[in-house]
């Protein structure tokens, strides 16, 4: 099958001023339709530079990238704005939910801004499948200060799928939740996995990137290891490992 | 397009204090565009009013040499237009519907146990037509009154209600005007007070053949009022009556004349040219408020644009294009000094009843006014909305996602 992600000899530097940091120095890298790909690697190694640009929020300063066959370097502005609309769901660290609306009204922000635009109506079905599918249906009208952070992650990852997208995106998705909602958080990422949608995941924690297919670690810029993942965890399991192990603890 | 809508009333709604204050420049310049256009408009039809109760194309000779834009016709000098100009106006001058030679004064007029003081008019039959006299009842007095100077008047209403008390009809009735009885014929329709502020209402006209042998013993006109048969017409008539005159009197050629000319145009415009000092002092403040306005609503705007830099990146990265960043801030610019300008023209559309009510203004607020200030407000949005907004439109997202 033809590589959804195409990098060729991808360099991105940044320049302040006098200052010039290169931040990744000649990536090659293919990923295909299917596969669930966990980025790992020390901070500054270039991870988030390496997403920003796979998601199509910025441009390689040298070297390709080609999504589903488009050369993105090419593409101006708006083009890339479309082109995160409709083939990209990005999940961030933050979470990045709008504070004052509310879950169903975060999932249809990229519907707002899909050409050609999408009837109310539809939006509002779309949203509450996308919320049915992450188990968030019943809270659609929380705010997001209503709301837990596993929760809220979900919604974020209900708002990247919304669309269809190819390719989910999710820069450090567990990075602010506890071990339990990491897990479930991966749980979801894993079923949808199973249903055919590619995922690019960066972590630093080793346990959460063996829910992935494919592990990779950068290094200064650069790809130091690109390996399947052996052990792969499933997150229904661990789940239940990490209940029985409470419940020992409490029994005790 | 409505979902734009209802972010910008939501933003404008979630700091509703802000945005109130934001407004209140637009607010203040809108209702003073209001007010000022009003009272522009209001004083423009009262004067309009004034001159079309004159009468109809109508033309003043007085007697007594006046420069253009000196004293008006001459008053103060003696009356020098005679019988025999009279005469040969109404037997040569063409296109002419009406005239009437003038001579006024002042008596103690006298009715059962009631006097006043009451300015009267000597004037032709011709007069209550030229001067657009309606009657409220009676009828006017004839020609064959004119040539018999019969002792007949007709009598206005503000002296009517206070010789014969406030409604009663006085025709028929006799009033001693400088001990002279005078049957009155014809009760005047009010017309209220003139540009000038005097009550036209207080008044008796008479024949000027009796007024001139009973009351004043003039034998000279004071002035003369011609009505030409359309406006068409006015500039010729008065090239006649000048050359008629002039010839008359006697006039050199060159030299100046001894009577002047007005016509009703010329007096409005006289009466209008005062309103619009007023207008423009209101228009400068009307703009000057317009445009701290509008930079209280860039200030805003731009405190907005930093406030919200993340939400802008979420938007960006789910797939906004510039554009649509923009029109979301233009939009809520708008709406914001819309809003301000709606209220604006409340307020306005508030103070002007006021001002005629306490001050005595009269306003006047068309339709045209509301309008212009509603399409001013929406510009003001548009223009002082706009460098925010495209700030916003051109942040990067990365940039914008990792703003704290
Ligand atoms: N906008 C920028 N301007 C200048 N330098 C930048 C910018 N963004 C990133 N860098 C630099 O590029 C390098 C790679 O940064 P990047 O954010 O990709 O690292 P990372 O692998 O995501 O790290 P972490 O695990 O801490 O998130 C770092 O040295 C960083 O300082
Ligand atoms: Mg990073």
């Amino acid at each position: 099958m033809e590589p959804v992600i195409k990098l060729e000899n991808f360099h991105k530097t940044y320049r302040n001023g006098a200052m010039e940091v290169k931040a990744v120095r000649g990536v090659s890298l293919e990923i295909r339709p299917g596969e669930f790909v966990a980025i790992m690697g020390s901070s500054g190694s270039g991870k988030s530079t390496m997403m920003n640009t796979i998601g199509c929020l910025d441009r390689p300063t040298d070297g390709r990238y080609l999504l589903d066959g488009v050369d993105v370097g090419r593409l101006n502005r708006d083009q890339l704005a479309d082109l995160r609309n409709q083939k990209l769901g990005f999940v961030f660290q933050g979470f990045n939910l709008l504070s004052r609306t509310t879950a169903l009204e975060n999932v249809e922000l990229p519907m707002l801004y899909s050409r050609p635009s999408i009837p109310t109506r539809e939006q509002y079905k779309r949203a509450m499948d996308a919320l049915g599918l992450v188990g968030l249906a019943e809270r659609a009208d929380h705010h997001p200060n209503q709301l837990s952070g596993g929760q809220q992650q979900r919604v974020a990852i209900a708002r990247a799928l919304v669309n269809q997208p190819k390719v989910l995106l999710a820069d450090e998705p567990t990075g602010n939740l506890d071990t339990r909602t990491s897990i479930e958080v991966m749980g979801v990422f894993q079923s949808l996995n199973e249903q055919g949608i590619t995922i690019v995941m960066v972590t630093h924690e080793l346990d959460i990137a063996s829910y992935a297919r494919r592990k990779i670690v950068m290094r200064d810029g650069l790809i130091r290891s690109d390996e399947p993942v052996t052990r792969r965890l499933q997150a229904p399991e661990e789940i239940a490992k990490l209940e029985a192990e409470q419940r020992a603890i409490q029994l005790h | 397009m409505f979902s734009v809508f209802k972010i910008a009333l939501r933003a404008i709604r979630r700091n509703i204090m802000r945005s109130m204050l934001t407004m209140l420049g637009i607010i203040v310049g809108i209702s003073a565009v209001i007010v000022g256009v009003s009272m522009g408009t209001g004083a423009k039809a009262e004067v309009d009013k004034q001159i079309a109760s004159m009468g109809q194309n109508l033309i003043i000779v007085f007697s007594g040499s006046s420069g253009r834009g000196g004293t008006r016709g001459g008053f103060g000098s003696t009356p020098n237009l005679t019988l025999g100009d009279y005469e040969a106006v109404r037997r040569e001058v063409a296109g002419v519907s009406g005239v009437s030679p003038e001579v006024r004064g002042s008596a103690q007029v006298v009715a059962g146990n009631q006097n006043a003081n009451v300015g009267y008019y000597g004037v032709s039959a011709d007069y209550a037509e030229i001067r657009s006299w309606k009657f409220t009842s009676g009828d006017n007095f004839t020609e064959a009154d004119v040539r018999n100077a019969a002792k007949v008047c007709l009598i206005g209403k503000t002296t009517s209600d206070l010789l014969f008390g406030e409604g009663n009809d006085p025709v028929g009735q006799i009033v001693r005007i400088k001990n002279a009885p005078f049957t009155i014929v014809g009760l005047l329709s009010p017309k209220g007070a003139n540009s000038f502020g005097s009550d036209q209402d207080d008044v008796i006209l008479l024949p000027y053949t009796s007024a001139m042998k009973r009351l004043s013993g003039d034998t000279m006109f004071r002035s003369f009022n011609i009505q030409a048969q359309s406006a068409a017409m006015l500039a010729d008539v008065q090239t006649n009556l000048t050359e008629l005159l002039r010839q008359r009197h006697r006039i050199p050629e060159g030299a100046e004349s001894d009577f002047a000319m007005r016509t009703q145009q010329e007096f409005g415009e006289f009466a209008n040219s005062t309103n619009e000092i007023m207008t423009v002092i209101i228009s400068a403040f009307a703009g000057i408020s317009l445009v701290v306005g509008g930079i209280g609503i860039m200030n805003i705007m731009l405190v907005s644009v930093t406030e919200r830099t993340r939400e802008i990146g979420i938007r960006l990265a789910v797939g906004a294009r510039g554009r649509d960043v923009m029109r979301q801030f233009l939009t809520e610019a708008v709406l914001l000094s819309v809003l301000g300008g709606l209220l604006g023209i409340a307020t306005g559309c508030w103070l002007a009843p006021l001002l005629t009510k306490f001050a005595g203004f009269p306003t006047l607020i068309s339709q045209g006014s509301v309008i212009l200030a509603f399409s001013v407000s929406a510009l003001i949005g548009v223009v002082f909305g706009f460098f925010p907004a495209l700030k916003a439109a051109n942040l990067d997202p990365i940039d914008a996602l990792r703003y704290e």
